[in-house]
């Protein structure tokens, strides 16, 4: 059974007439190897099969996928689709998904080694394809862990973006979905939405032949999964406003907006699966102001299964008016190193926007000043990644945009932006 | 209809003992509302379930009183709770071997940076005054009975730690008042004094001096705890005094704190010390036992020591 464990770091002191309260939340799952039957499962996998996908990189991607099957565990269910301009789910024939054995595995193989590339990109009608192929799964089993993995090259040019929206909706909630850009011609923003809405990871792959490893790896991820469908379930009392619910680590993804009622105090935001892992989540309330002395707790979070309503783990983050400065000034150093993680991420985003809309002076700015956080917070890669961009003189700090910039670079610059470290010291709690 | 049902709303006719739509059990008295919103439904942790304030406990402020002695905590006016307690109780001289009742008066401050502060120093206040007085009703001098009721109220509180996280912990002082004699015992740095003609602090911190950091404590990671203990003797007429820091922090100076207690009944002096405290700003708990002494003459009264014991 996984076992789940809630830690709020906070400083709940506020001076007197304050009223804002931040916590990070740390989630931490963990079990001990799992040794009866593992949890059910479904995956699909989806390959971008569309014109541009020729020459080197469908043969790459039909590597990756094969080794993909190969690392279904035995009874995990699974199909497999190609997309273009329209979706197809070239195994199995039949329209469900099928149990991973000896024969399966062989036969979606097959299937993958026969992949063309031709065709327009549409990613929303794949994922809506995708969708109904889990909804009719989990009809039938409920429990199962709903994973996707979605490659692409290109951008969305073969669907109009409201049918775009509405199929990315209408995945929502029906499966978690890994993507992974190739090359340099996907649009990072655009892939970033949909891992976003579907509670997955978004990276790139600079090499077509790094796929297969890749490809493995998330997988054996996806079957390390061990409980389906967690929700952070947050209350706030009445006369209180959640400012936002954001998850700062493994990678940031802002849940504000994805909030399910409960009650009218209480919200659900879904997290998806979980295997053994640690997620943090930063929660921002504001109060109205209370007595010097008066304590309250501004927030109950907790972590739930929304079908059976059971609580797994809970923890408060509570608030107390101080008029001692040594206490209401305190920076809890945990609240301050995600605060950093997330400014990191905006000035990259916005650097990299103004670059591309020719405003050297901001893009030199934004980055500049993203280099510095980089280096202080730990962010080594992001910080080599932001050298490919922009020179900074050690000596005087002066920032310069490079003028010749590999556009995978800029690339993975970012799509790795969101993705954030953790501290380097555990701060004394 | 007779009324809803205060967990859910839903109408509930007289005399049903459960409501029919969420299972309540009505007979339950109802908990008290909460004192910031009036709220019904302050949950088991003490915080509303709609407001989200945590609600004060009994020990905001607590009065009690024992064969003619009293004492009073106060939660002051800086912190959520009250984390002093305090214990009195009294053994009739029938019950005593010797022939001379005794009150017992325990003071403890539990340390805020600790968890559960209050829970450890009031089981070490129960404890200990408990314990002190069936040593005492079994025949034990003074000396011994306290450094019983330390030692249990020692393990009380190193019990209450739990895995993974700091040690609860808290200070301790107490009173053993029999005829003449008053044997007094502590852990930290809650005080005694006397207050009389010649008033006079009867403890000495266990604290570096200037600060607040405590050099002994009661808890897991005290080590093992030896409480100092020392016996005087006197006339009277006059009073013993323990409190927490939450006093001594404005009123440190016997004489100040006699001109307050003496010449009014125990509680009154009391509950006007906490007061005092309170209006000199109220930063920290206070906490106040006041025992008074009545026989001798006043002109006459001599605080005698003996030598302190080096065990």
């Amino acid at each position: 059974m996984t076992d789940f464990t809630i830690r709020v770091d906070q400083n709940k002191y506020l001076p007197a007439g304050s009223q804002e309260v931040h916590g990070i939340v740390t989630v931490e799952a963990s079990g001990p190897v799992q040794t009866g039957p593992a949890a059910e499962a479904a995956e699909v996998i989806i390959i971008d099969t569309s014109g541009s996908m020729s020459y080197g990189k469908i043969a790459d991607a039909r590597k990756a996928a094969q080794a993909a099957v190969d690392t279904l565990r035995d009874g995990v269910h699974f199909a497999v689709i190609s997309g273009d301009h329209q979706a197809e789910v070239i195994f199995p024939g039949g329209g469900g998904l099928v149990p991973a054995d000896a024969g399966s595995r062989r036969a979606a193989k097959d299937a993958i080694a026969r992949l063309r590339a031709e065709g327009g990109t549409a990613m929303g009608r794949w994922l809506r394809r995708a969708a109904d192929l889990f909804s009719a799964h989990q009809a039938v089993r409920p429990n199962a862990i709903r994973h996707a993995i979605l490659l692409t090259d290109g951008k969305n040019e073969h669907e109009p973006a409201p049918e775009f929206d509405a199929n990315l909706a209408y995945a929502a909630g029906k499966f978690v979905c890994d993507c992974r850009g190739v090359g340099t011609d996907w649009v990072v923003a655009e892939v970033r939405r949909i891992a976003s809405t579907l509670l997955g990871s978004v990276m790139d792959v600079r090499k077509p032949e790094e796929l297969e490893a890749d490809f493995r790896a998330m997988t054996e991820a996806a079957m390390g999964k061990t409980v389906a469908d967690i929700a952070l379930r947050v209350w706030v009392p009445r006369s209180a406003t959640l400012n936002f619910v954001k998850q700062v680590s493994p990678a940031l993804e802002d849940l504000t907006g994805r909030r399910a009622d409960v009650d009218a105090l209480t919200g659900d935001y879904p997290t998806g699966a979980w295997g053994g892992e640690t997620r943090e989540y930063h929660i921002s309330v504001s109060v109205p102001s209370g007595n010097v002395g008066q304590e309250m707790r501004a927030a109950l979070v907790k972590l739930v299964q929304p079908a059976t309503g059971e609580v797994l783990a809970g923890g408060n983050i509570l608030a107390q008016w101080s008029d001692d400065p040594a206490q209401s000034t305190r920076i809890n150093p945990r609240v301050a190193h995600y605060t950093g993680q997330q400014e990191l991420a905006s000035l990259i985003q916005e650097g990299l926007q103004a670059r591309n809309d020719g405003d050297v002076e901001t893009a030199t700015a934004r980055l500049g000043k993203a280099r510095g956080i980089a280096e202080r917070a730990g962010n080594d890669e992001t910080a080599k990644l932001l050298d490919k961009v922009i020179d900074v003189d050690p000596a005087t700090g002066t920032a310069r945009l490079k003028r010749v910039v590999d556009k995978a670079d800029e690339i993975a610059l970012d799509t790795r932006s969101v993705r954030t470290v953790r501290m380097r010291k555990d701060p004394e709690s | 209809m007779s009324g809803a049902c205060p967990v859910c709303g839903t109408g509930v006719m007289a005399g049903e003992a459960f409501c029919e739509n969420c299972g309540h059990d009505l007979s339950s008295v109802p908990p008290a509302p909460c004192t910031a919103c009036g709220a019904a439904a302050v949950g088991a942790d003490g915080y509303c379930e709609n407001c989200g304030m945590l609600q004060p406990t009994g020990r905001d402020h607590v009065e009690t009183e024992a064969a003619g002695a009293a004492a009073v905590s106060d939660r002051g006016l800086r912190h959520s709770r009250n984390e002093d307690a305090m214990a009195l109780l009294s053994l009739g001289p029938a019950e005593s071997p010797a022939g001379q009742g005794a009150v017992v008066a325990v003071v403890c401050d539990g340390v805020s940076s600790s968890p559960r502060p209050d829970e450890a120093s009031q089981a070490a206040a129960d404890v200990a005054a408990a314990a002190i007085v069936k040593r005492l009703a079994d025949g034990d001098d003074p000396e011994a009975a306290t450094r019983e009721g330390v030692r249990l109220a020692a393990d009380a509180v190193a019990s209450a730690a739990r895995p993974g996280e700091d040690s609860p912990a808290c200070t301790y002082v107490s009173a053993v008042v029999s005829g003449r004699h008053v044997t007094v015992g502590w852990v930290g740095d809650s005080r005694a004094y006397w207050l009389g003609a010649q008033s006079a602090l009867l403890t000495e911190d266990d604290a570096t001096p200037g600060t607040h950091m405590l050099t002994a404590w009661l808890g897991a990671d005290a080590g093992e705890v030896v409480p100092r203990v020392r016996t005087f003797t006197t006339d009277g007429p006059g009073a013993v005094l323990l409190c927490s820091d939450g006093l001594w922090n404005y009123y440190p100076e016997p004489e100040a704190l006699a001109a307050t207690a003496l010449g009014d009944t125990p509680l009154t002096a009391a509950r006007r010390l906490v007061r005092m405290a309170i209006e000199a700003g109220g930063h920290d708990n206070i906490t106040v036992a006041v025992i008074p002494f009545g026989q001798g003459d006043r002109t006459q009264t001599t605080v005698a020591f003996p030598k302190e014991r080096s065990d």
